[in-house]
């Protein structure tokens, strides 16, 4: 008996979460949305959330790159296949390790701040006073931050494939002596836009928009305690990297898998 | 001015990303944007494609000088019909080349080889929508195997 009723209010309590991050959704993005004046603060918010993340998502790109094009490079040439080393290396770059990564990198960069950062007003009472003033934070806290979260994690996706590129340029040609015309070359040939980059594309700003959603709903909905604060940043990247991954498998089926 | 700051950097990170966006389109998938250049098509029917598949290279000489646009069944005759997209800048191939398909390498995609023929007075060019008589299929593997096996036998 005791068993049903916990499964009924774990049921209950789940679908109740979901429907508070949807009203806070569509509170944020739909209702009274005033354009205009939503554009400075999601420019001040693309810096924190975007611009911040750079580094580490240029560091990690070069890096994958040049390990990529190693790892490659000792496999493919048992075949003498060392040209398609540009090809391997751009498909998975643009496909798969460049979305996901950066999503993950980006789930542990930004999303955490961002939970910690709305559990901590809410926490000290910023929520709301704002509402006191009249001013709906949703229209002024959330909306920004959730608008620069799907702006930004695309931006980083792209600039993450690039350098990998660039950095499995590096390794498999500067240092390991592939032929650099047959990296690019056979690169060109294979590498389609539409199927391989704009699918990655799609595939950014499906993770943007879930990991954005997760870590703000997170901090809107903490527990105003420091212990809640601690939970909610845990949970954020915990869910939104579970998130990530499995969404993967499913838009890689869906993109890739039936031909 | 602590403002202008964050513009500036969010200003470099478009910049930036834009610039990732156009190394993406033009070095790394160039080949597949510059589809709408000028091209003919021309058709051949084999006996049998292999692994040929669709966008797979059309190369005289080892340069590539167009792509395979669509595999289809004829109805008629039950063979398959491969339509080949060829660069305008190519236009003088007689009448009497062949094409056969091919195997980069060992391991390597399969691609349509074509062998211009001589240039005799009286043969035209191939022009939009012609097909070429002469061809030669895919080896397969399996096939030579099983041939490989039987003459083994019979010696």
């Amino acid at each position: 008996m005791n068993w049903f009723i916990n499964l009924g209010e774990n049921t209950l309590n789940r679908l109740e979460m979901l429907g508070r991050a949807t009203l806070m959704l569509f509170g944020a993005v739909i209702a009274k949305s005033q354009p205009l004046k939503l554009i400075p603060l999601t420019i001040k918010q693309v810096y924190v959330v975007g611009v911040q993340s750079l580094l580490i998502v240029v560091v990690s790109g070069l890096f994958i790159g040049m390990v990529m094009a190693l790892q490659g490079y000792t496999i493919l040439v048992g075949y003498g296949a060392e040209g398609s080393l540009g090809p391997m290396v751009a498909l998975s770059l643009l496909r798969e390790l460049g979305p996901v990564v950066t999503a993950l990198l980006f789930a542990g960069r930004a999303g955490s701040a961002l939970t910690a950062e709305i559990g901590l007003m809410k926490a000290t009472e910023q929520l709301s006073s704002l509402e006191m003033m009249a001013v709906d934070p949703l229209r002024r806290i959330i909306a920004p931050r959730l608008w620069a979260g799907i702006i930004s994690m695309p931006m980083l996706a792209l600039i993450f494939s690039a350098v990998g590129i660039l950095g499995g340029h590096l390794v498999g040609v500067d240092w390991l002596g592939v032929d650099s015309g047959s990296y690019w070359s056979i690169m060109q040939s294979t590498v389609d836009w539409n199927k391989d980059v704009v699918n990655g594309i799609i595939k950014s700003v499906v993770f943007a928009f879930v990991i954005t959603w997760i870590a703000i709903f997170k901090g809107y909905d903490s527990t105003p305690t420091s212990e809640g604060i601690s939970k909610a940043t845990t949970e954020t990247v915990v869910f939104s990297s579970l998130a990530v991954l499995g969404l993967d498998f499913i838009l890689t089926a869906l993109m890739f898998g039936i031909e | 001015m602590k403002s202008r700051k964050v513009e500036l950097l969010v200003g470099v990170f478009v910049a930036l990303t834009i610039a990732a966006g156009l190394m993406l389109a033009l070095k790394v998938a160039s080949q597949s944007m510059s589809n709408s250049e000028d091209s003919y098509v021309l058709y051949a029917k084999f006996d049998n494609i292999g692994g040929l598949k669709v966008r797979s290279a059309v190369k005289v000489g080892g340069v590539t000088v167009g792509r395979v646009d669509s595999i289809t069944l004829s109805n008629s005759d039950f063979t398959p019909l491969v339509a080949m997209s060829i660069s305008s800048k190519f236009d003088q191939f007689p009448e009497t080349s062949s094409v056969s398909i091919l195997t980069s390498g060992l391991l390597g995609e399969q691609y349509v080889g074509l062998q211009p023929g001589f240039v005799i007075d009286g043969i035209e060019n191939l022009a939009q929508g012609d097909y070429i008589e002469d061809t030669k299929s895919a080896l397969v593997l399996e096939d030579l195997i099983g041939q490989f096996l039987f003459s083994s036998n019979d010696g």
